[in-house]
């Protein structure tokens, strides 16, 4: 079986997974079209009919390098803490000195210029408001400072978008579609003349980038686009065809970021494939063209459109990246952008936290100030450690990204999947406890909500990104699992592997501690979060790898089980993000670290309960009994065309 | 002329802050309280680099004195468009003492220094309220003064301001050099864009000390208490214009 693309386009994107027999390695995955992991990203190089023999090849480029990743080795029941411990701290003296500046006038800009109710309402950012953020700074802001940007880091950028989500998710997703994706591709993949070209007017706003993926008949399964690029006689330049649709800042751009097929003479065997490659494209080429906003249910402030690209002539100089490396460069830009979103919902779930917390302190029913009430104090507190965690996973990325990291895309679409459903939860449970006024426009919330649902959605479902973290953990413990399987066959030779792993199993089996420990690293008041984080990655562990011994290379097709090993690795890695945050702040003696330890040891232990109940489901048989309901009750009712139980009254 | 013009910016709590007294009645809440630039110095900086835009004047200079983080209030001075800074560094009891009598001589003091032609600030802080400082340094001066200016208009050796008075506008001419004072209406000060921010960081600020102009800011005021403002108390209802009547005379109102 083969998992043929799990991937994501820009505005929208929904989940195709396709499926293809053929005899494959004991764990499949490993051959899986999964795009992030660069053995993955290797497979989808290969044109879409891959067989069993490149399969097979492929498999051999797919040696297992020990991964540094937080988030890859939980899967592996093995604690990796370099990038968790301590909370990164990346600014130097300079960097947080000049965040510290922008920090004021971007929020003052927000809080008196841009006007969200507006924008919502006329359904586009306001003239003046839009010339007022080009005067800001805020088109160019991790663009470099000789290229007219401001030169920001991950973290810096995390900051600033953290503000901006606070007030308006519509401005956010005009500024994110234009540098988060638009022409992200040229900052990450571009040559030093194309950086040159375009940076410097798509810093200062004068022109606006869109990234352009998405087809009618191509959403999640990106590789399927039917947009072609094909190179004339001469060599000169490429004839782009094809639409694209829900393309964010679509009706506005100069600049775009499109992806095409382009036909490629396979090196080895010489048959004609065809490949996707990253174009920049100008609207000045001529043959590009519009059609009309989209009429949404939220961030109606940004521009949503169809993009429509008729014999446009591409010089070749425009390729970004590599001819027939669009689908990595497509990737790339997705996963480079992901934290920007958890920090900006971060700051959106702030401000509604303060509207509902200030309502909860002033109105009084019954005698009393609603805050006093369990079920108020419930919903507040749930609020704080929903954020908490969001804004730790955004500043971990980013600092991870800015020390260098290159392995984060699990973390990276946990952080996007946290960060949309937190953000979700927080403003819904805000409008409720602000109970009919939450739900009156006046309030600012029924916005914010409308704004929020497109989160789930977009630049991956999050159902497409659970399989993906899945799938992608299940990769790389798979390919452990292989390197025993080995080592079995010749176990004079490996017997130092062999008694190591045996002797962590036998533990394991009689409840006996793994030596797995984050002591040392987890501030000592924190040291029964630390034990019960440890004891949840040593059970995942345990369960991915009877998962792969019972499912082997089936595994891809279990998504009622990848969606709860999802669940979990979401839970164990919110946890130690925090676990990470607050020992920070416990040694550096903040005034607040209490509070932190507070939110810290209940995210842990509901977390750790939720991972313990999701490992029983997996585990259990009647699991397998509930997993075959499911699917038969959705069955019949697609056979049905909804509902299938005759009405209640009988007609 | 040297067509130099001396700014001053005072960093105080921000405007959108609630604040709250020191339990001891000693002052208000400064640690950990959101500050900013005055609004009315805000207007001041932005008349001053409108003038220098129309090649009016050349240079920007943007004064503040106060502890370390004074340097970030001339920062976004020099983000809006000054050309330089001068950092005063008052701290401890002598910042908590430190009135527009002190400042003031410190501005006189800079303004000689500095050979500036004229000097514009905010008619008062939002913190203290005093509207003294731009009083106070054109006597200093000896200097003809322009305050709660809403329009200022060079004029060869001559500023015309209109003032903004009880009533009306006031129109006056008053000779060069002199001290003005921004009126909310003067200008609607510019945002420091984050482009400027950074072209700021190479702008440099001068750090000196009062003892440094040979000006002692001993206060001779003592505060001896700082209160919040009374609780409005509350209302009662009337049931009709006889019962009002009744109840406004025996309070003495009528």
């Amino acid at each position: 079986m083969l998992l043929r693309k799990v991937s994501q386009s820009s505005a929208l994107c929904g989940a195709i997974l396709r499926g293809q027999r053929h005899a494959g390695a004991v764990v499949a995955v490993q051959n899986s079209r999964l795009y992030a992991s660069q053995a993955a990203e290797a497979v989808l190089e290969k044109p879409a009919a891959v067989g069993t023999d490149a399969a097979s090849k492929v498999e051999k480029k797919t040696v297992a390098v020990e991964s540094k990743s937080f988030a890859v080795n939980i899967f592996k029941g093995q604690i990796m803490t370099p990038q968790v411990f301590p909370f990164p701290s990346v600014l130097n003296q300079d960097q947080e000195q000049f965040l510290r500046e922008l920090v004021g006038p971007v929020s003052k800009f927000f809080e008196e210029v841009n006007d969200p109710a507006k924008n919502d309402a006329l359904e586009k950012v306001e003239d003046h408001t839009m010339q007022g953020l080009k005067e800001m700074g805020a088109f160019g802001l991790q663009v470099p400072a000789d290229l007219s940007g401001l030169g920001l880091s991950n973290t810096q950028y995390a900051r600033l978008v953290e503000i901006v989500g606070g007030h308006d998710l519509g401005v956010g997703i005009t500024l994110g579609a234009h540098q988060s994706i638009g022409f992200k591709g040229i900052l990450l993949f571009g040559n030093q003349a194309q950086k040159e070209k375009y940076l410097p007017k798509l810093a200062t706003g004068e022109h606006i980038a869109a990234f352009s993926l998405t087809e009618p008949a191509s959403g999640s399964d990106a590789a399927s686009i039917r947009t072609t690029a094909v190179l004339s006689p001469c060599g000169k330049y490429y004839a782009l065809n094809g639409s694209k649709i829900w393309i964010s800042n679509g009706g506005l751009a100069e600049i775009f970021t499109v992806f095409a097929k382009t036909p490629m003479k396979d090196p080895k065997t010489g048959e004609m494939k065809d490949k996707i490659t990253a174009f920049i494209v100008e609207r000045s080429f001529g043959g590009v063209t519009h059609g009309p906003p989209e009429k949404k249910m939220g961030i109606k402030a940004s521009n949503t459109a169809e993009v429509y690209f008729d014999n446009v002539r591409v010089p070749a100089e425009c390729v970004l990246g590599e001819v027939g490396g669009g689908f990595k460069v497509a990737m790339n830009i997705l996963n480079n952008g992901r934290f920007g979103m958890a920090a900006a919902l971060s700051g959106t779930m702030k401000g509604a936290i303060a509207k509902a917390v200030d309502h909860a302190a002033n109105r009084t029913q019954f005698g009393n100030k609603i805050h006093n009430y369990g079920v108020i104090q419930e919903k507040i507190a749930r609020m704080a450690l929903l954020q908490y965690v969001t804004e730790s996973m955004a500043y971990m990325i980013s600092g991870n990204m800015d020390s260098g990291a290159t392995e984060f895309q699990i973390e990276a679409a946990i952080s996007k999947i946290f960060a949309s459903e937190a953000a979700w939860n927080v403003t819904d449970e805000c409008i409720q406890v602000m109970g009919g006024m939450g739900f009156m426009k006046d309030a600012g919330l029924e916005r914010v909500m409308r704004d929020l649902r497109i989160f789930r959605i977009f630049e991956g479902t999050n159902d497409i990104l659970r399989l993906f973290v899945a799938l992608n953990g299940f990769q790389n413990a798979g390919n452990q699992l292989r390197s025993l399987q080995k080592a079995l066959k010749n176990p004079l030779g490996n017997a130092g592997v062999l008694a190591g792993e045996i002797s962590k199993r036998a533990k394991r089996k009689v409840g006996l501690s793994t030596g797995l420990t984050l002591q040392g690293v987890v501030h000592p008041e924190l040291a029964q979060s630390g034990e019960m984080t440890v004891k949840a990655i040593e059970q995942f562990g345990e369960v991915i790898e009877e998962l792969l011994v019972k499912h082997g290379k089936k595994i891809i097709d279990e998504q009622f089980v990848l969606k709860r090993v999802a669940d979990c690795a979401i839970d164990i890695y919110a946890m130690v993000v925090v676990l990470s945050r607050a020992s920070r702040s416990l040694s550096q003696g903040h005034a607040a670290a209490q509070h932190e330890k507070m939110l810290c040891e209940t995210w842990c232990l509901e977390a750790y309960e939720r991972v313990l109940r999701d490992i029983k489901t997996l585990r259990s048989s009647e699991s397998r009994q509930l997993f075959k309901n499911l699917r038969a009750i959705s069955t019949a009712m697609v056979e049905n065309g909804g509902v299938v139980a005759p009405h209640a009254l009988g007609f | 002329m040297s067509g130099r013009v001396l700014v001053g910016v005072k960093r105080v709590i921000d405007y959108a802050v609630k604040i709250r007294v020191k339990p001891d009645n000693s002052g208000v809440v400064t640690d950990g309280v959101k500050h900013s630039m005055n609004p009315f110095c805000e207007i001041a900086v932005e008349e001053a680099v409108k003038l220098k835009e129309k090649k009016l004047i050349k240079e920007v200079v943007a004064v503040s004195c106060g502890p370390q983080q004074a340097q970030e209030t001339i920062r976004t001075a020099l983000a809006m468009g000054a050309d330089r800074g001068i950092h005063v560094e008052v701290t401890g009891k002598d910042y908590e003492a430190l009135g527009p009598l002190q400042v003031s001589k410190i501005l006189a003091a800079l303004v000689k220094k500095e050979d500036a032609q004229l000097v514009i600030l905010g008619k008062q802080a939002i913190d203290d309220d005093c509207n003294q400082t731009g009083q106070m340094t054109a006597a200093l001066l000896d200097w003809p003064q322009g305050t709660f200016a809403s329009e200022v208009s060079l004029e060869g050796d001559k500023v015309k301001v209109i003032r903004e008075i009880d009533g009306g506008l006031e129109t006056i001419k008053i000779n060069t050099p002199a001290v003005l004072t921004a009126d909310l209406r003067l200008n609607t000060p510019r945002y420091a864009t984050l482009p400027n921010i950074m072209k700021a960081k190479k702008k440099k600020i001068a750090n000196m000390k009062p003892a440094d102009l040979g000006v002692d800011v001993t206060s001779r005021l003592e505060v001896l208490r700082v209160d919040e403002p009374p609780q409005r108390q509350a209302g009662v209802k009337v049931e009709t214009v006889e019962d009002l009547v009744a109840k406004l005379k025996e309070a003495g109102r009528i």
